[in-house]
């Protein structure tokens, strides 16, 4: 048996094999060129940094250890700075969250109107879509920086810069969540004289909202990072605060240790609660 | 019916009565406080950061003029009136000085004096200090400028334009055009729709040629420049665009995708085993994995901007700290998404290789990596995408890339064009990388059916 069928499965195995170590070496010299990149890619981010990597290295623990021991060194203050800070805290906060609801009131408009089967005017959904892809592309510094220079400094550039991102990036994922959202209720609703609103407010949200609950969580998350961030442009809120001890340097470090501190604890704090919900949700519908 | 109903006798409506009128109450409730708690909340924000009073400090005047920059320009009709020189100047910059024999038609010189045109039968004659303003309707404003003030004369009547007058300064407001006089300085300028010298700036030898003009000049075999073919003139002619600055603007774009792909694929690298040594299907101990998994909490919790101040630090500004910062955070978030992925795994290939006689480093190459590598890719790639924009942010605080050029743009608070141009091209370069990203990940993810 083993015999008979040698020939052509010898042929079959050569031919494998082949092909086989063909792919291998596709994959090897693709991983190949891309570390080549990568590493090249290094080197050009290098060359033009202020310091070398290998330079610098030695150096990455000072300004940490500086800021501890300072911090250490007055840790009597410490409670006075965290209180300090606090209400900066809140702000950005604040700014996250109302960016946040805000962004996530114009996702869902923008996601209901743009999607197949549920759009008030089909012919417009192209529209809403590329409204959508630009709102997204916008990173926040462009809007925040903008609307400093017309508002000047403050929470609210910030808060108007991050609702109009969030609203295109939570509005494309709401999409596909309400793409796939049942579409008798709707029809239902349609079939006894309901309007577009009432449509989209009693037969999709209901299916949607924990789906859509869920990514707004996720966002919010996000956003407590971003408006610190924009804090440190202008932009009000902890990273304000954060930027003007890190300009006073040394002797100002113990407050900057209370920021960080108040930030990681924060981020920390908000990814357990949201990921908390997350689970929970996502527990519920299955 | 369900079984239980059918031993237990079947509750009559009114027995359910009460229950479901709570049920509705509740939903009620629910529905109408949700919202009302939302609204509460941002009503409270809307005081907490005193939108009302921002409302009245907002400065509608820079509005107007970023919004007017932003797609026109002007260009300068100057006298220095202490030397009688006049120059004219696309922005007033020394860059766009035109040379003489390049002037603008709607511009006159003749040593101390000029005729300008401002357009909609609107005329100016600057005469050795002294500015004659014609506006139809109206009539002739004069102005002198001297070294004790600006001496006007200005009439009343009809269709009068809008003048802002001191005694050391006048400015007068026209369709189209605006003039400022000072002390030192007689200034017209005119607006013109367009950003002015984009594709090539005044000292280069294809300035004001019609598109047609340059199509013909390309095509032909008498070069301007006798050292290069004409369209590799016309194209380092716009790369070293002056004002614009193309090359460099380029580069920075380059520079903070350069910074979003190392920051983002060293992270996956790194991430990769660290990822391995995390799970617990992969690694029985729990002191390696506890802690790990703390390094990568910490990682992410610390957030970009905590360590880019702090690699600012040790490294100095520039793209290199920036794609550290990236990095360092995402090597935090892909070790925990990549370790979850590998606790989702499916055990029964990895047997089936084991019962082969692999080892483990052939149980983790094909039992593995291909039940996980489209999770991996498809995260990896969705970060780069987001990891562009980021870069922009980061490169404004370290100092690198787009990031730098707008800040810069937008802190000089003139070049309103420029930042125009920059938010153009980040949008366009964002959501390249959004459909590059989106491209390979389903090349890559073809023909698995993760779900993904």
């Amino acid at each position: 048996m083993a015999k008979l069928y040698m020939p052509a499965q010898s042929g079959i195995y050569t031919a494998y094999m082949a092909q086989t170590q063909r792919r291998r070496l596709y994959s090897g010299i693709l991983l190949l060129v891309f570390v080549l990149l990568l590493i090249s890619s290094f080197q050009i981010a290098e060359s033009r940094n202020a310091g070398g990597f290998i330079s610098g290295l030695p150096q990455i623990l000072d300004f940490p250890a500086g800021l501890v021991s300072e911090a250490w060194e007055r840790i009597d203050r410490m409670p006075g700075h965290l209180a300090t800070f606090f209400p900066s805290l809140v702000e950005t906060i604040n700014i996250a969250a109302a960016s946040t609801l805000i962004g996530a009131a114009g996702g869902i408009v923008l996601a209901l109107l743009s999607t197949r089967g549920l759009a008030l005017w089909p012919r417009l959904i192209p529209l809403f879509r590329r409204t959508m892809d630009i709102l997204r592309a916008l990173p926040e510094i462009v809007i925040a920086l903008v609307l400093i220079f017309i508002l000047g400094g403050g929470p609210v550039p910030a808060m108007i810069a991050i609702a109009l991102h969030t609203a295109g990036a939570l509005g494309k994922l709401f999409s596909e969540v309400a793409e796939n959202a049942d579409l008798k209720p709707v029809e239902g609703l349609a079939s006894v004289g309901a309007g577009w609103f009432q449509r989209m407010w009693l037969g999709v949200m209901p299916q949607v909202s924990p789906n859509f609950l869920s990514y707004g969580l996720l966002r919010f998350e996000i956003n407590i990072r971003a408006s610190a961030i924009l804090g440190f442009v202008g932009a009000g809120g902890i990273g304000y605060d954060l930027r003007n001890t890190m300009t006073w340097g040394q002797g100002r470090f113990d407050q900057a240790a209370a920021i960080f501190i108040l930030l990681f604890v924060t981020i920390v704090v908000v990814d357990q609660i949201s990921s908390h919900y997350r689970n929970k949700i996502s527990a519920v519908e299955h | 019916m369900t079984a239980a109903s059918a031993t237990a006798p079947s509750p009559t409506v009114a027995d359910r009565l009460p229950a479901i009128e709570r049920l509705f109450a509740r939903k009620r409730l629910f529905s109408f406080g949700v919202p009302g708690v939302i609204l509460a909340y941002l009503l409270y924000v809307f005081f907490a950061f005193d939108v009302p009073g921002l409302i009245q400090r907002a400065n509608m005047d820079n509005a107007r003029i970023l919004v007017a920059d932003s797609y026109s320009h002007k260009t300068h009709v100057t006298q220095d009136t202490r030397s009688g020189q006049i120059r004219v100047a696309i922005e007033g910059e020394a860059k766009g000085v035109y040379p003489e024999h390049l002037l603008p038609d709607w511009v006159a010189i003749d040593g101390p004096s000029a005729e300008i045109d401002l357009g909609r039968g609107q005329s100016a004659r600057i005469d050795n200090g002294a500015v004659f303003l014609t506006v139809p309707g109206y009539g002739v404003i004069e102005a002198r400028s001297t070294r004790n003030g600006v001496s006007v004369n200005i009439p009343d009547g009809p269709n009068r334009p809008t003048v802002n007058q001191s005694d050391a300064r006048l400015v007068v407001d026209l369709d189209g055009a605006r003039m400022i006089v000072t002390r030192t300085r007689i200034d017209v300028f005119r607006y013109f729709l367009g950003w002015e010298l984009f594709w090539f700036s005044l000292e280069s030898p294809y300035y004001g040629k019609s598109l047609s003009e340059l199509i013909g000049l390309a095509l032909s075999d008498q070069r301007v420049d006798a050292a290069k073919s004409n369209l590799q003139g016309m194209a380092e002619s716009f790369w070293r665009n002056r004002i614009w600055q193309h090359g460099d603007v380029a580069w920075a774009l380059f520079e903070t995708i350069l910074m979003a792909f190392i920051g983002t694929f060293g992270a996956a690298l790194i991430a990769l085993p660290l990822a391995f040594l995390s799970a617990h299907n992969f690694t029985p101990s729990l002191i390696a994995r506890f802690g790990l998994r703390r390094v990568f909490d910490f990682l992410r919790g610390v957030d970009g901007l905590i360590w880019t101040i702090v690699l600012s630090r040790a490294f100095g500004p520039g793209p290199m700290t920036g794609a550290l910062a990236i990095l360092l955070t995402d090597t935090g978030s892909f070790g925990k998404m990549f370790s979850e992925a590998l606790e989702n795994t499916d055990k029964k290939q990895v047997e089936g290789i084991r019962s082969t006689g692999a080892n483990a480093v052939q149980r983790y190459r094909f039992g593995v990596i291909p039940q996980v590598m489209p999770v991996f890719m498809s995260q990896v790639l969705y970060y780069f995408e987001s990891n562009t924009r980021s870069a922009t942010i980061i490169g404004a605080i370290v100092g690198g890339g787009i990031g730098l050029l707008l800040t810069q743009a937008i802190i000089t608070q003139k070049d309103w064009e420029q930042v125009a141009y920059y938010i153009v091209l980040i949008v366009l370069m964002v959501m390249l990388m959004d459909s590059f990203s989106g491209w390979l990940r389903r090349k890559l993810i073809k023909g698995t059916d993760t779900g993904h």
